[in-house]
C-alpha cells in the first residue's frame, strides 16, 4: 500500500541539506583553526628570522651583552640594555599604575554607588580606547617638559614609566574591578555580621578573595607595558645603554625594534638581531599568557 | 574601655583608607580628563580648513584628508575580512564544538593573539605578507596584518554575544526542523547582534588607534591609497609622524584630537548597543 | 518495516533507557501512543517525563553525555536508527515548551520560520500557511492586525498559542508539549486546553502536566512516571478512578509529590 516514508533512506534533499551541514561545520572549524595557524606562523617567524643572529653571537652573549652598536664596523649586538630599559620602564609603570588602577577598582566596586560605579568601567575603557600615539603625544607635551624640570632632557624612564602608568591603568581597573565584584556577597556579609568594619571587609576579606583575578590584572598590566611601542618611542630619548637612573634616557625592545627595522637591509645580520630583540620580547609575552592562564585557572578551581 | 578605643581606630583607619582610595581613582579620573582637555583645547585654533585639505602650494602639508581616508579605507577592509572569519569562528566555538581539547587549544592561541605586542605583528606583516606573499608595503598587507590584531576582539566579543542569546531560541528552532546551520544564522546571529556590534566598535578603536603593526605593513605615503598595492599613511601614523619629526604641533594636537574623537564615539556607540544587548532579552529581528 | 499502514501506534517506545551521564534517568520505558489521541504523562517532578518526551524529536542529542538504549519508533520507523534523519523527525514531531518561546520576530516570521527553513519562498502561500496556522491554534481573531507588531510584545497566553501556530505551520504529526500551560494564568490555560480538545482529531499529541485536573480533562490515556519507570498506563478514566499500583493512587490522591 501507500505507505508514508517517514524517513527515506536516499531522500535527495535530505542527504544535500546534510551534505550542506557537513560543508558549513568544516569551514567553520577552519575559521576557528585560523587563530591556532597564525600563533604558529608567528612563532616560526620570529625564531626562523632571528635564528642567524642567535647563532653567529650566541644567544647568551647577546642577552648579556651590554653594547648594541650594529652599524659600527665592528657590529655589536648586546640586547642588555634595551632588556633592561624594558624593565625599567615596566616596573616604574606597575609601581605607579597598580596602586592607582587598584584603588580605582575597589572604588567602583565596593565604595561608588550605583550612579557613580559604571563611570568608572566607562572610564577604563576610553582610557584603554585612547591610541598609544596619542599617550606617546601627551606624553611628549606635557610629561617631558614636566620632567624636565628635574633635570636633563626630560626624555627617559621616568616619563616612559609615568606614560605607561597611565596606559596600564584600564587594565588594571577592569579585571580587578570584575575580580571584586565577582566575590559573593555571603563573605561581604559574613564579615560585617561579625562587626568588622567595612574597611576591614574590603581589606582581609574582599582583596584576598579577588586575589587571582587581581594578580591576573598586574601580569596582564606588564604584558601591555612590556609590548608598549609608540608611546615609549616619543618619550623615553632612545639611547640604547643601561639606564643609571629614573632621569636617564633608555631604549626598550620594542623601541628598537621600531627605529631600526626601517632601514636595515634584509637578511642581514644586523635584520636578524632586530627579530632576536623579537624573539627576546616574544619569548616574554609568551611567559606572560602562561602566568596568566594559570593564575585564572588556578583562581577559579 | 579597650574595645572603645579600638573601636575608635578602626574608624579612622576606615576613614584614612577611604580618603586614599577616593584620592587614587580622582587621579584616574583626572588623567582621563587632563588628556582629553588638553589636547581638545590645543586642537581648537588648529581645526580649520586648511589643517583638512592642506596649504595650496605646499608639497609638504597635504591636509589630513588623504589620511583620514586611507584610515576609513584601512578600518573597512580590515573589517571585511576579520569580522566574518572572526564570527564564524566564534560561532564554531560555541555552537558547534563543545568545551574540550580542541576548544582550549583555540582559546589559547586566541588569547596568545590578544596579548600580543603590536610591533610583533608589524614584524609578522613585513616578513610574512610583504616578502613571503610579496604584498611589499600596501594597503593590502596593511589590512591583512590589521584583520590578525582584531580577530581575537572579535571572537571573543561574539563569543560573549552567543553566550548571551537564550537556549530556548535554539531548541524551538531545532524543535521545528531547522538545521544547526540555518538556527545559527537565523535566530542566534540575529539576536546576538547587538553584542557582536559592541564587539565591532573595540574593534574599530583598535584599527584606527593602530600604528606600531603598520609601520612596516602598510606604510606612510601621505596620499590616497588607490589599489590594494599602494602604501598609505592612517591619521595614527600620521601624528606620530608629525610628533616625531616635530614637524607641526599644531597639525599633531588637531590630528589627536580627531583620534580622542573616533575613540569617544566609538565607545559610546559600544556601551550603547552593549545596553541594548542586555535590555528586554534580544531584539526584533527585521525582515 | 517503514511506517505501515495497520500500525495504530503513532509512537512507540520499547525498552528504552536514558542516561545523564551516570544518572539513569529512564528505566526500561515501554509506552504506545494510539494515532490521534492525547496522553498525559503525569509524576512528580525529576522523575523523567521531560526526559521522556525529549527522546521522541531527540532533543536530548543536544545535551552532551546523553546515552539512549532501546528503541523508540515514530509512526513505524526506529528514530535512533543512523539512517534516521533528524531534521525530518523534527518536523515530523513537534514541541511546545514549558516557557514561551517566540523567536525576536514579528508574530508573522514566528510562524513563518518553520516554512520557511523547509525551502517555501512563495509569499502567498507562507501567507495562507500563516493565516491557518493561527486559526487552528485559535489566534488568528485575536492578532491578525499585528502580524507584523513583534512576538514578544504580546501576552503570554497568546505567545504560548503562537508557539503552538508556529508548530503546526510545518504541519507535524505528533505533538509534544512540556507543562504548556504551567507558566500562564488560569483564562489563558482554560484556551490552550480547548485547543488540545481541538488539535487531537488531527495530531497525536503526548502532555506533560503538574496539574491533575488538566490530565483528567483533556487526555485520553495517562502514563504515571515515578523514578525514571512507568508505574501505570492506561486509559485516563481507569487511572484516575481504578489504579492498579499503590503508588499511582498515593500520588493522585495528593499523598506526595
Ligand atoms: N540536562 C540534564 N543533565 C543531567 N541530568 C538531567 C538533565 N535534565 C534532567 N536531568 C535529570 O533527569 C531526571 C529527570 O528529569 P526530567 O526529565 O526533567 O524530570 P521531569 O520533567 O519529570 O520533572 C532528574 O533527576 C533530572 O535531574
Ligand atoms: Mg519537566
Amino acid at each position: 500500500m501507500a505507505s508514508l516514508t517517514l524517513f527515506p533512506k536516499a531522500g535527495n534533499k535530505a542527504s544535500a541539506e546534510k551534505r550542506t551541514e557537513r560543508i558549513i561545520k568544516g569551514g567553520l572549524m577552519l575559521c576557528a583553526l585560523l587563530s591556532v595557524l597564525v600563533v604558529l606562523l608567528i612563532t616560526v617567524m620570529v625564531f626562523k628570522e632571528a635564528w642567524p643572529a642567535i647563532k653567529q653571537q650566541g644567544l647568551l652573549n647577546m642577552i648579556t651583552g651590554t653594547s648594541w652598536k650594529p652599524t659600527a664596523a665592528k657590529p655589536r649586538f648586546g640586547l642588555l640594555p634595551m632588556i633592561a630599559g624594558s624593565f625599567a620602564v615596566t616596573a616604574l609603570a606597575l609601581l605607579i599604575g597598580v596602586p592607582v588602577g587598584l584603588a580605582t577598582a575597589i572604588y567602583g566596586a565596593e565604595l561608588a554607588t550605583v550612579r557613580v560605579a559604571p563611570l568608572v568601567g566607562r572610564m577604563a575603557g576610553i582610557l584603554a580606547g585612547i591610541p598609544s600615539v596619542v599617550y606617546g603625544f601627551f606624553g611628549l607635551m606635557v610629561i617631558v617638559p614636566a620632567v624636565r624640570l628635574l633635570g636633563g632632557t626630560g626624555m627617559g624612564v621616568l616619563s616612559a614609566g609615568v606614560v605607561l602608568a597611565m596606559m596600564i591603568l584600564p587594565t588594571v581597573i577592569s579585571v580587578s574591578e570584575a575580580a571584586i565584584r565577582a566575590v559573593p556577597g555571603e563573605y561581604r556579609e559574613a564579615s560585617l555580621a561579625m562587626g568588622a568594619t567595612k574597611w576591614q571587609t574590603i581589606w582581609h576579606v574582599v582583596i584576598p578573595a579577588a586575589k587571582s583575578g587581581i594578580m591576573a590584572s598586574v601580569v596582564l598590566a606588564i604584558g601591555r607595558a612590556v609590548g608598549e611601542t609608540m608611546a615609549v618611542i616619543l618619550v623615553a630619548g632612545n639611547i640604547p645603554v643601561i639606564p643609571k637612573g629614573l632621569l636617564s634616557a633608555t631604549r626598550t625592545l620594542t623601541v628598537n625594534i621600531a627605529l631600526e627595522m626601517g632601514y636595515v637591509r634584509p637578511g642581514s645580520l644586523h635584520y636578524s638581531a632586530l627579530f632576536a630583540a623579537a624573539a627576546v620580547l616574544f619569548a616574554f609575552i609568551m611567559l606572560i599568557n602562561l602566568s596568566v592562564r594559570m593564575i585564572t585557572r588556578g583562581g577559579s578551581r | 574601655m579597650m574595645k572603645s578605643v579600638k573601636k575608635h581606630d578602626r574608624k579612622r583607619d576606615e576613614r584614612f583608607a577611604f580618603a586614599v582610595i577616593k584620592a587614587l581613582s580622582l587621579t584616574t579620573a583626572l588623567v582621563l580628563l587632563l588628556i582629553i582637555g588638553y589636547i581638545t583645547w590645543n586642537a581648537i585654533p588648529a581645526l580649520n580648513w586648511q589643517f583638512v585639505a592642506g596649504t595650496p602650494g605646499d608639497p609638504l602639508n597635504t591636509g589630513i584628508w588623504p589620511m583620514a581616508v586611507n584610515t576609513l579605507l584601512l578600518v573597512v577592509l580590515t573589517l571585511a575580512i576579520a569580522l566574518p572569519l572572526g564570527i564564524l569562528a566564534a560561532v564554531y566555538l560555541k555552537e558547534y564544538v563543545r568545551e574540550g581539547p580542541f576548544v582550549s587549544v583555540v582559546r589559547s592561541a586566541t588569547e596568545n593573539l590578544a596579548g600580543m605586542p603590536s610591533i610583533i605583528f608589524g614584524l609578522f606583516g613585513l616578513v610574512f605578507f610583504g616578502k613571503m606573499l610579496g604584498l611589499g608595503w600596501s594597503l593590502a598587507n596593511g589590512t591583512l596584518t590589521a584583520s590578525i590584531i582584531i580577530l581575537p576582539t572579535i571572537m571573543r566579543t561574539t563569543e560573549e554575544a552567543l553566550k548571551s542569546v537564550p537556549q530556548s531560541y535554539r531548541e524551538g528552532s531545532l524543535a521545528l526542523g531547522a538545521t544547526r546551520w540555518q538556527t545559527v544564522k537565523k535566530v542566534v546571529l540575529v539576536s546576538a547582534f547587538p553584542g557582536i556590534m559592541s564587539g565591532l566598535m573595540l574593534a574599530i578603536g583598535r584599527v584606527v588607534g593602530e600604528t606600531a603593526a603598520l609601520m612596516f605593513t602598510l606604510g606612510s605615503s601621505d596620499r590616497v591609497a588607490t589599489s590594494l598595492m599602494d602604501s598609505g599613511r592612517t591619521l595614527a601614523m600620521h601624528l606620530y609622524m608629525l610628533a616625531h619629526e616635530g614637524l607641526s604641533v599644531e597639525g599633531a594636537f588637531a590630528t589627536a584630537f580627531v583620534l580622542v574623537v573616533v575613540v569617544l564615539a566609538v565607545n559610546v556607540t559600544a556601551e550603547m548597543l552593549a545596553n541594548r544587548a542586555l535590555g528586554r532579552g534580544g531584539r526584533q529581528i527585521g525582515r | 518495516m517503514a511506517g505501515e499502514t495497520g500500525s495504530r501506534s503513532m509512537v512507540r517506545a520499547e525498552g528504552l533507557n536514558l542516561y545523564y551521564d551516570k544518572l539513569h534517568a529512564l528505566k526500561d520505558v515501554d509506552m504506545e501512543v494510539p494515532k490521534n489521541s492525547v496522553l498525559s504523562l503525569i509524576g512528580p517532578s525529576g522523575c523523567g517525563k521531560s526526559t521522556f518526551l525529549r527522546t521522541i524529536n531527540r532533543m536530548n542529542d543536544l545535551i552532551p553525555g546523553v546515552r539512549v538504549q532501546g528503541k523508540v519508533e515514530v509512526d513505524g520507523s526506529d528514530i535512533y536508527d543512523p539512517s534516521c534523519d533528524v531534521i525530518d523527525l523534527r518536523r515530523k514531531v513537534g514541541m511546545v515548551f514549558q516557557k514561551p518561546n517566540p523567536f525576536p520576530m514579528s508574530v508573522y516570521d514566528n510562524v513563518a520560520y518553520g516554512p520557511r527553513v523547509h525551502g517555501i519562498k512563495d509569499r502567498a502561500e507562507l501567507d495562507s500557511i500563516v493565516e491557518k496556522s493561527l486559526k487552528d491554534a485559535a489566534l488568528w481573531d485575536e492578532i491578525k492586525d499585528r502580524l507584523k507588531k513583534p512576538a514578544l510584545g504580546i501576552s503570554g497566553g497568546q505567545q504560548q498559542r503562537l508557539c503552538i501556530a508556529r508548530t503546526l505551520a510545518v504541519e507535524p504529526d505528533v505533538i509534544l508539549m512540556d507543562e504548556p500551560t504551567s507558566a500562564l494564568d488560569p483564562i489563558s490555560t482554560g484556551k490552550i486546553e480547548e485547543l488540545i480538545d481541538e488539535l487531537k482529531k488531527r495530531y497525536t499529541i503526548i502532555i506533560v502536566t503538574h496539574n491533575m485536573q488538566q490530565a483528567g480533562r483533556i487526555s485520553d490515556r495517562t502514563a504515571f512516571f515515578l523514578l525514571g519507570q512507568v508505574i501505570e498506563e492506561g486509559p485516563t478514566y481507569d487511572i484516575f478512578h481504578r489504579p492498579a499500583d499503590k503508588r499511582t493512587e498515593d500520588y493522585i490522591t495528593g499523598r506526595f509529590g
